[in-house]
């Protein structure tokens, strides 16, 4: 009979133990997971990238609530358990009580909020979930914001780095004489804080934190006990984590620093097991991924009657901080029976010292260069005798036995069991076999074995795994395809396609040998822009190669309905273009109507099927699609211009409203973003679009090139133009030019960075001849394309197709 | 089985999609470019992403929200991403697309 189990937490260790179990025996348990945030597992060691902003929520989650329910697992997300009752085997919660066969416990850690005068204060974080994190990202939104961290160990290094990334002013306040004292000793702390400081963090050693202080329950500043004070806005404590034992301990559970488990993670009740941090083995208590992960593997053999025993490894750390190369393993205190081993380059700031007992490394600390690390720990970890290789040993395994130094020797050398993944405690062997079973690249590698799937640190050591394995049949991707089907770069196929006058998909798939049928969705949405930028005339746009925006001519929202943009020329409108904006918000329900950045109105919240009838609606009053959905002309931002304002040098508005009848409707790489401003007082933010002219007493300053998004850049000078004639050229001549040679999804700054501004100059600014002849190529190409999608798609036929093709509710009822 | 007529194949895109309403939820109907069709439940099971609205390639289709690719075949998440969509069965005869209703109402009966 299908036993019942009862899981407490939803973080990394369950999720894999019930990753295991699932895998092994499906139907051995039926599940019920309790979890009091309320949303799935992520991988939580990946909250720093989160929070510099180098990845999004999105990509870290490792089992959503859908993969639960595929797998059969009752989730309860964001109820907590308030009891264990083990005489009658239930866990009670808010939704009553629910009866286990097997429970397992996987509270996790809290963290540890140290209890000084002020902790309580609105403002004081822990670092610790996602809620943290938003917490602290919304906090650096303000600009000029400050933050304090206390504790200058692992985490609370990673929260300053990524505040830091995120503009705060940040000052890490740190107890101890040197930073992450647990793994680095002085001199490699000294390197770290040095290139923290570099970066801009205040970074204080040695100093007590006294009280925090507050004002209307708000956290101000930190008070350090030597009397200074430093303001924040907010103040993060990564002090440290506790096992979170309250539940074990209050189900009279023996506990002790964490909830004591045996060998094979069974509590001190046989029917309860517990994983991950709150579980205190062997006197130890674990913070690092790494042991839970066996730990899981250890919960999901027991479950399942297996035999098996938690050994604990010893363990290496890595800091998560772009551009910080930083590595420790084991004890590297200084002892009369130790000796060290120090190799040190002032210049290039690398620092390395083994820590040697016995004749065997029992310590390594690197920093600036750690390609040696994981073979250093090889031999930590087997014990190996070092004797023979005492002379060269800090030069690393290039320098044992006399080869010659090569980058992908350390590699080489390393044995079949030397840890390659630390998260994942994947091993070199494991790591050829799959790709003597047939991956080749870094993605397969990835998908067979989890090597460099969690924190990513690895990823360069299992391409080196990859080459030395794969010797010359494994090339280092500089050159980026365009997707698996091709091995083509995009440059290349823009060429091919022009110079092999290539004017359909098929003859695309064809002629430059694509491996599948008919592309994937990354090369077709490619190919199908530059066979329309190419081939105007000739080549019929495919819908069904388009990004469903596209396809359906309004943005989809996460739950599926869409958003609609009227355009509004140069931002202006009218009274009544509003009163039908407003009708049509009230006659389809429209639940948000927000004003967009780009001057227009955003209705938000529209099902599918309603779209075309607005659409409708909307031309009867004079608008037309506001394209906010494209790789496109998005808006022309304006100011008033001459019309209103005293300080207009021209009209800025006018020449808006001309650009944007003049460009909208063409397809581009990327979107494209313009504005014109009246004066350099430039109210329009013309210097971070696309194309943003500046008006002067003089004539147009016709910028390029700027972004305002993932990139923040200021526009750089094309040219100035002396009429608003040769301003709309030069614009028109510069979309083309983009349009014929960037690669897809270049936004105009990425494809002027590659190209240079001069060769753009050359062929927009100085060869006028040239400059028109792009233009002539732009209005011919707008000939096709320069039409309203809305009134072409305001008919019964699309009213039609934009709905359900049957609906059976009904019958399925009767 | 019980074969129902849920319409034209030509009212279906050629590497296209539409949905069919059913009483558990709206079932995608995806027509290949050799002009094969397969069903399967229209919400991902990543982040409920309409499946109907993904770019169609192969016998695979892209999700639009996150670009999680599922077999057309047997609604398998391909490649490092794990999760199924459940398939239906579905059958063109004489130019009509035909669901099996049996099936359908077998599922939302379980």
């Amino acid at each position: 009979m299908t036993q019942k189990l009862v899981v407490i937490g939803a973080g990394m260790a369950s999720g894999r133990a019930i990753e295991h179990l699932v895998e092994t025996a499906p139907d051995a348990y039926e599940i019920t997971l309790f979890g009091t945030e309320p949303r799935g597992n992520y991988n939580r060691i990946m909250l720093s990238p989160v929070l510099s902003g180098e990845k999004t929520y999105e990509e870290i989650v490792t089992h959503d609530a859908d993969w639960y329910a595929t797998h059969g697992v009752t989730c309860r997300f964001g109820e907590t358990v308030t009891g264990i009752d083990r005489a009658r085997k239930v866990v009670l919660s808010a939704g009553g009580e629910t009866p286990y066969d097997k429970l397992l416990i996987a509270s996790g850690s809290n963290p540890f909020i140290i209890p000084m005068p002020g902790h309580d204060l609105d403002g004081v974080l822990a670092y610790r979930d996602l809620d943290d994190t938003y917490a602290m990202m919304k906090a650096a939104e303000k600009p000029g914001a400050k933050a304090v961290v206390i504790g200058g160990g692992l985490l609370g290094l990673e929260a300053a780095a990524g505040l830091k990334m995120r503009g705060m002013d940040v000052t890490v306040v740190h107890l101890m004489g040197h930073l992450m004292e647990r793994q680095l000793d002085e001199a490699a702390g000294y390197l770290l804080r040095k290139e923290l400081v570099g970066r801009g963090i205040n970074v204080l050693c040695s100093s007590n934190s006294k009280e925090i202080l507050g004002e209307d329950g708000k956290v101000r500043a930190l008070l350090l006990d030597n009397g200074t004070e430093l303001p924040c806005d907010i103040l993060v404590m990564a002090v440290g984590i506790r096992p979170n034992t309250a539940l074990a301990k209050e189900a009279e559970l023996a506990v002790g620093r964490g909830i004591h488990v045996d060998d094979q993670m069974v509590t001190s009740d046989p029917d309860i097991l517990s994983v991950g941090e709150c579980v205190e083995h062997d006197g130890a208590i674990f913070g690092l991924v790494a042991p839970l992960y066996d730990q899981a593997k250890i919960v999901a053999k027991t479950l399942l009657g297996e035999a098996a025993a938690f050994a604990p490894k010893q363990t290496s750390t890595k800091l998560k901080v772009t551009g910080v190369d930083l590595f420790s393993a084991g004890d590297f205190a200084e002892g009369d029976d130790r000796e060290d081993i120090v190799f040190r380059d002032p210049a290039r700031g690398v620092y390395k010292r083994l820590v040697l007992q016995d004749n065997r490394i029992i310590g390594a600390v690197m920093y600036g260069d750690t390609a040696d690390g994981n073979w250093f720990f090889g031999l930590m970890k087997d014990g190996t005798d070092v004797s023979d290789m005492r002379e060269t040993l800090i030069f690393g395994p290039a320098y044992q036995g006399g080869a010659a130094a090569d980058p992908m020797a350390a590699v080489a050398a390393l044995p079949a069991d030397a840890e390659i993944c630390g998260c994942n405690g994947v091993c070199k062997g494991q790591i050829v076999e799959a790709i003597q079973g047939g991956a080749t690249t870094l993605e397969d590698v990835r998908a067979q074995t989890k090597a460099s799937g969690s924190c990513g640190t690895c990823t360069g050591l299992v391409e080196q795994v990859l080459a030395v394995t794969l010797g010359d049949d494994f090339v280092l991707p500089t050159a980026k395809p365009v997707c698996t089907c091709t091995d083509l770069t995009h440059e290349d196929v823009r060429r091919l396609i022009k110079s092999q006058e290539l004017k359909s998909q098929p003859a695309v798939w064809q002629e430059l040998g694509w491996t599948t049928p008919n592309g994937c969705h990354v090369c077709r949405p490619a190919i199908n822009f530059y066979l329309l930028a190419d081939w105007p005339l000739e080549y019929q746009d495919d819908p069904q190669s388009r990004f469903v925006n596209e396809r359906n001519h309004a943005n989809i929202q996460k739950d599926g309905t869409y958003s609609v943009v009227p355009r509004m020329w140069g931002g202006i409108t009218t009274a009544a273009e509003l009163r039908a904006i407003a009708d049509a918000a009230d006659k389809y329900n429209v639940p948000t109507v927000k004003v967009t950045g780009g001057q227009r109105i955003d209705l938000l919240g529209v099902k599918k099927e309603d779209l075309p009838r607005m659409w409708a609606d909307l031309n009867a009053a004079g608008m037309v699609s506001g394209h906010a959905y494209t790789k496109g002309l998005r808006t022309v931002k304006t100011c008033v211009g001459t019309d209103h304002c005293r300080f207009g040098t021209q009209d800025s508005t006018g020449l808006g409203i001309k650009l944007e009848k003049r460009l909208w409707g063409s397809w581009t790489p990327h979107k494209v973003k313009m504005a014109v401003s009246g004066c350099p007082r430039n109210c329009a933010e013309s210097t971070c679009k696309d194309v943003g002219i500046i008006c002067v007493d003089s004539g147009y300053e016709v910028g390029v090139a700027g972004a305002a998004g993932m990139d923040l850049k200021e526009t750089e000078a094309l040219a100035k133009a002396t009429t608003e004639q040769e301003a709309i050229d030069m614009t028109v001549a510069f979309v083309q030019l983009y349009r014929e040679n960037a690669r897809y999804l270049d936004r105009p700054y990425k494809w002027v960075d590659k190209v240079g501004l001069d060769w753009v100059k050359a062929r927009v600014v100085d060869d006028v001849e040239n400059r028109m002849a792009l233009v002539a190529r732009f209005d011919l190409s707008q000939t096709v394309y320069q039409k309203d999608p809305w009134a072409e798609r305001a008919d019964a036929k699309t009213q039609r197709a934009w709905s359900a093709l049957a609906d059976l509710t009904l019958e399925a009822a009767e | 089985m019980s074969w129902i007529d849920i319409g034209s194949i030509d009212d279906v895109p050629v590497r296209g999609a539409r949905v069919v309403k059913t009483a558990q939820g709206c079932v995608a109907v995806f027509r290949t470019a050799a002009d094969e069709v397969f069903a399967m439940s229209d919400t991902c099971p990543h982040k409920a992403g309409p499946l109907s609205e993904g770019i169609v390639h192969g016998h695979k289709v892209t999700c639009p929200l996150h670009n999680w690719v599922f077999s057309l075949e047997t609604g398998e998440a391909q490649g490092a991403d794990d999760g199924r969509v459940p398939t239906y069965p579905v059958r063109i005869d004489a130019g009509r697309i035909l669901l099996d209703g049996a099936e359908l109402a077998k599922r939302t009966a379980a």
